[in-house]
């Protein structure tokens, strides 16, 4: 369990995150959403101390994260970044294993975790390819893989399939949700994109210039949206839905 | 042609083992102090702008200069050591040179490091920070390798010109391929000088290109590579430090001055040692002034001064006395201020003489350096790179109020042609030189006596003063100024020229047959 206690950041004075308070369920998959710029990817960072809160506490599992060593905490959590964030002077193996290595591993014991992970993310045999030799998707599954490395129970996934074709999004998505349930994980996702939020999440966070403006499933979003921004936000995806609806309705 | 060549090859193994020596540890030094640095000037952002600015200052002062400016501040620090802990820092040679190259070779490894490290993508930094590196984890498994092509870059260029100045460490008494350079630039051996280029060019070659394989093979991960690579490079330092090892622990180390006579003399003194079984090394091209010094401080142990020379520039005498009163005066001086032996004179005089081309000196009427001043601000002279700013200059100045339109510096070798051609009329000279002859000049009289005499005396160092003693003796008073200029001209003249080892050879047979007793 993840809480955010009135948690706020600011820069030279300028609120980024002003008092978000949420409470992230045990196995819950909640996606944070809203424009550029309204401290969504601020407030994943700071769950990981990649950024410090201003103000606020944060608790994992009861316990205030700024008593935790950051570089332990981080150890503890995946990460997927927008760009996949691999390092390119590394195998996908050496990528795939590197916390597992800087937690001290055998070698052994990082080469079996290392092909597991990569059957996972159905890229099995791949331990020796460069990261330049690969697509963006499969990038994105390896930086997947790297981040499920030393067996976190929380997952943090920056805008993760941003950057992809619509087909390759569609499929390594549903195939992270899979993952999801099947480890039994507790995933906080950033994202911009509606239609992917209501498919994939449990729970949707809607932020604002800094502050949370509602949470609740996609349905309770959809039937009580708290203001015009909620609507505004969900107009698109009804739309669209609707529309391809009559499309496929038709002769 | 060909036995100017062999003699280079014969020297090359003492002059590239050298020359290996000091480049590699200059640059593993500049190295070694370049990256820390780097790192701490990347994380300290005010730290940055001063020392790439203090690299780059460095940078811009010429290399000569740098090389020669640690000899007096090494002197400096030697005083204070020897004051505190009664043991002296060497001034001269490898220390120096060493310390100068080291500034030297540290400016591209800075700059390119910070530049390498600070232009590294902030998401990569952030997804190490993100899967839970320390700083200091950070910095060795993803800053340093990402930034590694282009730090490697920086050692590269530092690599190579690293082994090109260092052929400049030859004037402050650092054996390197330099001497190739700087001996056959004064007797006109263009065999050597070609040799010396040729060699240090090729050396800067190949530490480049094994270094580039070596960067491309760790990058590629290609395991014959890096082998190839570290092979080569052990090879090479191997190579450096074979004849540093073959030399024997006690080895007299023979100063010689930077003109042809002093290569010489050098070459005689060595081989007379050699014949009285004691080891001989040679520091050449040295300046008048650095020579004294180094033989006082026991960086030298031998090597031949002029009289004339020691009276106005280490006395700091401008007063007369006469030849013998002089030469015992200096005697007693060289004792008693700095323990050191003047071994007699050897019997010939170099006098730093003026002269012009006899033709030019007939057609203006000039006979002495008196005549000189009837044609004030009007002609050109040349001088040595010593000559305008020692006493004796000043002497002649005031003596005959002379004065000129143009005043130039040149290699003591290329004075002879500058005047031969026209470019200049007057000329500083050294009355032995066998080029006075072979460009028939006429040496201006000094009826005033501006000029002290300059008789060449053998001096010894306090360390092997008594070693050396009886293995020179004989040279006392044994060589004639006839035989003098006959041996300087061997090594001068442009056709069935000689080197300098050669030409003492013929000397010291001179030597022997002047005293057939021995």
């Amino acid at each position: 369990m993840i809480e955010l206690l009135s948690v706020s950041k600011s820069y030279a004075g300028a609120a980024v995150v002003a008092e978000v308070s949420l409470t992230i369920a045990a196995r819950e998959f909640l996606v944070l959403i809203g424009p550029s710029g309204c401290g969504k990817t601020t407030t994943l960072n700071m769950i990981n101390r990649l950024v410090e809160p201003s103000a606020g506490t944060i608790r994992i599992d009861g316990e205030d994260i700024s008593g935790i060593d950051p570089v332990r905490l981080r150890r503890r959590i995946g990460y997927v970044f927008q760009e996949a964030g691999l390092f390119s002077h590394m195998t996908v193996g050496e990528n795939v294993g590197i916390t597992p290595r800087l937690e001290g591993w055998d070698a052994k014991e990082i080469a079996r975790r290392v092909e597991e992970l990569l059957a996972l993310v159905q890229l099995p045999g791949m331990a020796a390819r460069w990261p330049c030799e690969l697509s963006g998707g499969q990038r994105q599954r390896v930086a997947l893989a790297r981040a499920l490395a030393a067996r976190p129970g929380i997952m943090l996934l920056d805008e993760p399939f941003g950057a992809l074709d619509p087909l390759t999004r569609d499929g390594l998505a549903d195939d992270y949700r899979r993952i999801h349930d099947a480890l039994g994980l507790t995933t906080v996702m950033v994202t911009h994109d509606m239609t992917e939020a209501l498919l994939l999440a449990d729970r949707i966070a809607m932020m604002r210039a800094g502050r949370l403006v509602q949470i609740g499933t996609g349905r309770e979003l959809m039937a009580h949206p708290a203001d015009d921004f909620v609507s505004d936000m969900l107009a698109t995806p009804r739309r669209r839905a609707g529309r391809l609806a009559d499309f496929l309705a038709a002769p | 042609m060909s036995a100017a060549f062999r003699e280079a090859l014969a020297l090359l193994p003492d002059y590239l083992g050298q020359h290996l020596m000091l480049s590699v540890a200059a640059i593993l030094l500049g190295t070694a102090i370049s990256l820390p640095l780097a790192v701490a000037a990347v994380r300290l952002r005010r730290l940055r702008g001063p020392l790439l600015a203090l690299a780059s200052i460095v940078q811009t002062i010429p290399a000569l200069a740098l090389l020669a400016l640690f000899y007096p501040l090494l002197l400096a620090l030697s005083l204070i050591t020897r004051d505190l802990f009664g043991v002296g820092v060497p001034a001269l040679g490898w220390l120096p040179a060493l310390l100068a190259l080291t500034l030297y070779s540290m400016l591209p490894v800075l700059r390119n490091t910070v530049t390498a490290l600070t232009g590294i993508d902030p998401a990569v930094l952030m997804a190490a920070r993100g899967v839970g590196m320390t700083s200091r984890q950070s910095l060795l498994l993803v800053e340093i390798p990402l930034a590694a092509p282009v730090i490697v870059a920086g050692i590269r260029t530092a690599s190579v010109w690293v082994v090109g100045t260092a052929t400049l460490s030859t004037p402050i008494g650092q054996t390197s391929l330099g001497n190739y350079i700087f001996t056959g630039l004064q007797t006109e051996n263009w065999v050597f000088v070609l040799f010396g280029c040729v060699s240090a060019a090729l050396l800067a070659l190949l530490l480049d290109g094994l270094l580039a394989l070596a960067a491309s093979g760790l990058a590629q991960r290609a395991r014959w590579r890096i082998a190839l690579a570290g092979a080569g490079l052990a090879a090479l330092i191997a190579a450096a430090l074979v004849p540093a090892l073959a030399v024997p622990g006690q080895t007299i180390i023979v100063g010689a001055k930077n003109f042809p006579e002093q290569y010489i003399l050098a070459d005689l003194i060595a081989a007379r040692l050699n014949q009285a079984g004691l080891a001989a090394s040679q520091k050449s091209d040295l300046g008048s002034h650095i020579a004294f010094r180094a033989l006082a401080a026991n960086d030298l142990d031998v090597y031949v001064d002029y009289s004339g020379t020691l009276w106005a520039n280490q006395m700091h005498r401008a007063d007369m006395p006469g030849r013998e009163a002089m030469l015992a005066q200096l005697g007693a001086w060289l004792q008693k201020e700095h323990a050191i032996e003047m071994l007699g004179p050897l019997g010939f005089e170099n006098a730093y003489v003026f002269a012009m081309r006899a033709d030019r000196a007939r057609a203006l009427h000039i006979e002495s350096l008196a005549d000189l001043a009837d044609h004030p601000g009007a002609l050109k002279i040349g001088g040595d790179f010593e000559i305008f700013s020692r006493p004796e200059w000043q002497s002649v100045v005031k003596a005959y109020g002379v004065s000129f339109a143009v005043q130039r510096q040149y290699q003591p070798d290329f004075l002879y042609h500058a005047v031969a051609d026209g470019d200049v009329d007057v000329i500083s000279a050294f009355s032995s030189d066998g080029r006075i002859a072979l460009y028939n000049l006429k040496i201006l009289s000094d009826p005033r006596a501006a000029l002290p005499p300059y008789d060449a005396v053998l001096l010894l160092g306090p360390r092997h003063a008594d070693l050396l003693r009886p293995a020179l003796k004989p040279l006392a008073g044994a060589i004639s100024l006839a035989a003098m200029q006959q041996a300087n001209l061997m090594v001068a003249r442009p056709a069935d020229k000689k080197t300098p080892a050669e030409a003492a050879a013929w000397l010291a047979g001179v030597v022997a047959s002047a005293r057939p007793g021995r």
